[in-house]
């Protein structure tokens, strides 16, 4: 029994802890269990282990498991263990389970024989070691098997046993609802139990069972409160005694119990004051567990239908509690505070000065605790206050959990109180700056959105003001070092939509530092986005006001590197830039107005403006649209995302690394410079549009002909670029290499069957970007090559030209395969001529040309550069990329908007948090009372000076002092004569074992306060 | 609470104690019980967060810590730390007491308990916790009880080795 019990129990074991608790460092700490987890490990699987011996072997895995280390490989024999019969090993086995397995383990279900028998044993301790491991391990699928035993066991003459039983099911409840339903009334019946441990387990669960449904069980008050008030009363046994409180454990469930049957309701509140005020007057406040009950009766009386006196009491408690020197009581007090003035603002008043101390507290625990109260109490009166010091306190932070909790709670405070649009932005820059990332962007949304349209009044000049405080505000935030992306999206946004609104800046001005922006963030692609095109608006302001634009070399310098980006979003928004600035004045101003960012966007999706154009088409003759399913030959052409696209190609680079060596032997094989491009030629027949032209209207009636451009053409270009197949290509391929026309037929049905190889020639060959380019390359060839386009090739390709040969080449091997498969005939087919390389170097270079090119309409330039996938359709065509970040904005406007609040400006005192004169604080009767741990006397009697001659004073040893609460709970008996005899007898150890324990510790190392390890050493003081 | 409050932390299902952590001063483990799941990785990774946490905290602050949603009461004893992870909405104080309720028991069983009794019976500490906390939930406010319950199980156990003592000592004797 004494705790030399387990000194002896095994020298290896003890040597174990003892070199653990010797190691200097986590390193070495580390060694020392890898060691024992390969000792074990063998050992454990040796045939005869002694059973004694394996016990031992269990209880030093769970501390290896317990020091963080992985004991899997043992689980099975903890398992084993439960299935002895001496209960000194099953109990340890049920242990060791209960530690290592969770409920879902798949070992779980070897035990589940075992519980189930060992819970119809005759032991009582058998049955309450199973129910133990029943409440940690069972799951839904395997509560059935023992729930009849369980059950059973309610019945048992041991009040011990009842009760675990009565906690399973409560844990079966909790784990599975259905299973235990058919016993909820039992728990009814449990209440009434003889013994109160059982009575206080059926708690728990009625506690649960309230929480789900407070209604079906508000019959039962009364017995609540009767039982309640028995306890109170002091009728149970004095063995539930804690600390001279009766049960208060029994109390505190009770109390939660009963807020959750008031609340809410008048008649069944009124029927708990009489008890609630007993629990008040009784509880002892200047214990621990005293202010526990005291607690939770505010917490209670708070919840419940209000009664004022009893709310009086406990405004008086929470009084006490703030005055309190003690943080806990602090710390409770702030809570309860924040409880008292939901029902009772006005409360507030008198403890200003108490809540100042605790925000200003260097506890970090009670400082949060305090902003916590500030949240609740926050007013349009006080928000900045609040707000001010919510922000200085998240400076201090620097976990992402809490910044985000309270950034969200600041974004929440300052959209609803905000007593200025400008302090809002204020403050909005400054949750930006602290939490930066971790700022929804919803919330940046909603601040551009503010910005865009102003107080919500029709008062313009205020709103330019805003909008230039926040210009100059954003101007002047720009110079830290270090913003996080959102925040600098906003300033993007707004920089570029009003920084040159009112004048005060040039526009070179702002480009310069939007360039500046741009550059001190390579690496953030949405930063960019938002820079180019803030400068694509001031330029689109200057030139619609008639200035001449002359972009700065830096600027310059930052849209060629945007137009050679790896991200379309970005190359299209420099080339949209690039396109606006050679338009005229009226265009622009049309495409891009001033202060438009909150108009409405109609889109046609009709092109009903096209219609004329339509008309006149085809009375010249042209063909009537088709719809893409009713083309022959079409279905298989998906205007895919890239994401499928290359998914598709990467899925068929398998093939590729197969292939070569069919296609490499035929006799043809002799023309090796031919080789590498037949199916790359395949793929871009053509740069010319009216050979295709030509060429669909020779297949098939095809609406792209006869739709210009507009739609279609995008289309067009998917196909030839990603799209796996497209009729038109291949016959355009028959007619330009006429030595295949033979074997067209059968690589019809190699291409439609398999229908993607040129995707797999396509894509191989190029990444993403390159297709929008490509499409307006077919438009428009320019067999031009520029060093435009090699830097294109370099930046797409990640090299030269050549190596876009090379992928090509391997297309080329990867399509000839399956020509190989269907038709060996395909192996005839003769070399391509080689000048496909030369062509599509050449449409390349176009591109880059032929944009820039300024004399082509807008509208349709514009579209060809939208994104490929989204059969975007527009009418104010250049414009759609700036709305496109408004998005957000153009949504049904929430809360954050127009806040009309009116612009009261709160005194940044934080005594205007209250509106009365400031209480003095004084310490209250709390103060005084000593802490139940902080009881300390002179001990004075033999046993402690005989074990404080060994450096071991006991706290235990208490018990002569008559004013201490620990008199009763060491059950010693009052008085100087009987306390030596008590406590030698109660403190087991005896001078010889203290020296002993003493001695040990030295041993191990394991005596950190230096002289006295006895947990309870503080309580002295 | 229980379920339905704890909702917001990924650890969730019905535990009002979600672990029980005994911590040294120089921040090594002695005990540690999950209620609620933890893998083994995030195990250490919550006993070196919260060891941090509580071991740099001062001696006069409050004994509570807002920890990721949950709440985390310690009290130090001596060399010792005892932490218990609850919900937000449960009683501070009453946790507090719990944890009290706790090492009193070990007191009185040990008989002026130290670290040292704990380091090497750590087995015998955890069937007492498991008498005072059934399922996550404060079960006795009995101290006798517990104590009642835990030496049965000693006598049983000691009854045992006297058994096998003397059958090794008859075997002993037979084999002579």
């Amino acid at each position: 029994m004494s705790s030399q019990g387990g000194w002896g129990s095994s020298k290896e074991f003890l040597d174990l802890v003892k070199s653990i608790g010797e190691a200097k460092s986590k390193a070495e700490e580390e060694r020392i269990v890898a060691a024992e987890i390969e000792m074990l490990k063998r050992r454990i699987v040796e045939p005869d282990v002694p059973r004694k011996k394996m016990k031992e072997y269990i209880i030093r895995l769970v501390y290896v498991e317990m020091l963080g280390h992985d004991a899997s490989f043992g689980y099975i024999q903890a398992v084993k263990m439960t299935h002895d019969d001496n209960l000194l090993l099953k109990r340890s086995g049920y242990l060791a389970v209960t530690l290592f397995l969770n409920e879902d383990h798949d070992l779980i279900i070897l035990i589940v024989n075992t519980i189930q028998k060992d819970l119809k044993s005759d032991n009582y301790l058998v049955c309450c070691a199973a129910l133990t491991a029943v409440c940690k391990l069972l799951n839904e699928e395997t509560i059935p098997a023992v729930l009849p035993q369980v059950v059973e066991l309610l019945a048992h003459p041991k009040e011990l046993v009842r009760k675990k039983a009565v906690m399973a099911l409560h844990r079966f409840h909790q784990r599975s609802p259905s299973s235990v339903s058919h016993l909820i009334p039992k728990f009814r019946q449990i209440l009434c139990d003889k013994d109160p441990s059982v009575m206080s387990a059926a708690l728990c669960a009625l506690f649960d069972l309230v929480t789900a449904d407070a209604n079906a069980y508000r019959n039962l008050t009364t017995s609540f409160v009767s039982i309640l008030k028995q306890v109170v009363e002091h009728r149970l046994s004095k063995l539930f005694d804690y600390h001279r409180t009766p049960a208060p454990f029994i109390q505190i469930k009770i109390l939660k119990i009963l807020a959750l049957l008031g609340a809410g309701e008048k008649h069944t509140s009124e029927n708990m004051y009489s008890v609630l005020a007993e629990v008040l007057k009784r509880s002892d406040a200047a214990s621990n567990i005293g202010n526990a009950i005291l607690y939770e009766c505010i917490c209670t009386i708070t919840t419940i239908h209000a009664s004022p006196r009893l709310l009086e009491v406990a405004a008086e408690i929470t009084s006490r509690f703030l005055k309190s020197e003690n943080h806990n009581y602090k710390y409770m007090g702030i809570d309860a505070l924040g409880r008292v003035i939901k029902i009772n603002p006005d409360f507030a008043e008198q403890h200003q000065l108490a809540v100042i101390d605790c925000l200003e507290d260097p506890d970090d625990t009670l400082k949060r605790k305090t902003l916590d109260l500030l949240y609740k109490m926050t007013k349009s009166s006080n928000v900045e206050v609040i707000v001010e010091h919510m922000i200085s306190y998240m400076r201090t932070l620097n976990d992402a959990h809490n910044k985000t909790e309270l950034a969200s709670r600041v974004i929440e405070l300052a959209e609803r109180f905000a007593p200025s649009n400008q302090w809002f932005i204020q403050t909005m820059n400054q949750v930006f700056e602290l939490a930066g990332d971790l700022v929804p962007p919803k919330v940046a949304h909603d601040l551009m959105r503010l910005l865009a349209e102003g107080a919500g009044e029709d008062d313009e000049e205020a709103d330019s003001l805003l909008r230039s405080s926040a210009v100059e505000s954003y101007l002047h935030v720009l110079g830290e070092p270090k913003l996080p992306s959102v925040l600098l999206q906003v300033i993007c946004w707004v920089l570029g939509e009003y920084g040159t609104a009112d004048g005060t800046h040039s526009a070179d001005d702002i480009i310069g530092r939007l360039c500046d922006v741009a550059e001190s963030h390579p690496g953030d692609i949405t930063v960019k986005g938002y820079s180019i095109t803030a400068i694509t608006k001031i330029c689109a302001f200057e030139i619609s006001a008639g200035r001449q634009v002359d972009l700065i070399p830096e600027c310059r310098t930052f849209i060629e590197d945007l137009l050679a980006s790896h991200s379309t979003d970005l190359q299209q928004r420099a080339y949209e830039l690039q396109a606006i600035l050679a338009l005229s004045p009226e265009t622009v101003a049309n495409i891009l107005p001033m202060d438009a960012s909150c108009e409405d966007i109609e889109v046609d999706r009709n092109l009903s403006f096209l219609n004329e154009f339509v008309e006149s088409a085809a009375a010249n003759g042209a063909r009537s649209y088709m719809p893409e399913n009713e083309r022959s030959g079409m279905s298989t052409v998906v205007t895919g995302t890239h994401e499928q696209l290359e998914s598709s190609a990467h899925a068929l680079r398998f093939e590729a690394y197969e292939v070569p060596k069919p296609a490499a032997p035929p006799p043809i094989a002799a023309a090796p410079a031919a080789l590498p491009f037949p199916d790359f030629e395949e793929q871009k027949p053509e740069s010319s549009r009216s050979l295709r032209k030509q060429l669909a209207a020779d297949r098939e009636p095809d609406a792209d002909s006869l739709n210009p451009e507009i739609v279609r053409l995008r289309l067009d270009g998917v196909q030839k670029k990603w799209g796996r197949y497209s009729q038109p290509q291949s016959s355009s391929t028959s007619t330009s290499s006429l030595d295949r026309r033979g074997d067209h037929g059968s690589d019809q049905v190699t291409q439609v069957g398999g229908g993607h190889r040129e995707a797999v020639a396509a894509s191989s060959i190029e990444s993403g970007p390159v297709s929008e380019l490509r499409q307006i390359e077919r438009k428009k060839p320019q067999p031009e090559i520029s060093t435009e386009k090699q830097r294109l090739a370099a930046s797409l390709f990640g090299g030269p030209t050549a190596s876009g040969r090379f992928s090509g080449s391997g297309g080329a091997k990867v399509s000839s395969r399956p020509g190989t498969v269907v038709q060996p005939a395909e192996k005839v087919l003769p070399p391509r001529p080689s000048s496909g390389g030369s062509k599509e170097k050449a449409s390349d270079a176009g591109i880059s040309k032929q944009i820039a090119a300024p004399s082509i309409p807008a509208p349709v330039d514009l579209l060809d550069m939208s994104d490929d996938n989204v059969p975007r359709v527009m009418t104010t065509a250049p414009g759609n990329d700036p709305f496109k970040q408004l998005e957000g904005l153009l949504e049904p406007v929430t809360t954050s908007s127009a806040l009309p609040v009116p612009p009261q400006t709160a005194s940044m005192d934080l005594m205007s948090l209250y509106d009365g004169n400031p209480a003095p604080s004084a310490t209250g009767p709390v103060t005084t009372v000593p802490d139940l741990v902080s009881i300390a006397a002179p001990s004075s009697s033999s046993g402690a000076s005989q074990s404080s001659t060994n450096g071991f004073p006991s706290l235990m040893d208490l018990g002569d002092l008559s004013a201490s609460p620990f008199v009763e709970l060491t059950g010693s008996v009052q008085g100087q004569a009987s306390s030596k005899p008590m406590s030698q007898l109660k403190k087991g150890p005896s001078r010889q074992d203290s020296l002993q324990k003493d001695a040990a510790s030295r041993h191990v190392g394991v005596t950190p306060t230096g002289t006295n390890p006895a947990l309870f050493q503080d309580l002295f003081g | 609470m229980n379920c339905s409050v704890t909702g917001k932390t990924p650890i969730i299902i019905g535990w009002r104690i979600h672990f029980v952590l005994l911590i040294s001063r120089q921040g090594k483990v002695r005990l540690t019980k999950w209620y609620s799941p933890y893998s083994q990785k995030e195990r250490t990774k919550v006993i070196r967060e919260l060891s941090g946490m509580i071991l740099s905290r001062g001696p006069k602050l409050c004994n509570f810590i807002e920890w990721r949603g949950l709440k985390v009461v310690y009290k130090r004893y001596a060399s010792l730390y005892f932490c218990m992870c609850v919900d937000t909405e449960d009683n501070e104080l009453e946790t507090l007491e719990i944890i009290h309720h706790y090492v009193e028991i070990l007191d009185r069983y040990f008989g002026n308990v130290c670290e040292l009794d704990l380091i090497f019976n750590f087995h015998k500490a955890y069937y007492i916790l498991d008498e005072v906390l059934i399922a996550g939930e404060l079960q006795e406010s009995s101290k006798k009880s517990v104590a009642r319950v835990i030496a049965a199980q000693d006598t049983l156990i000691d009854n045992a080795k006297e058994q096998a003592n003397s059958l090794s000592n008859m075997i002993a004797q037979a084999t002579k």
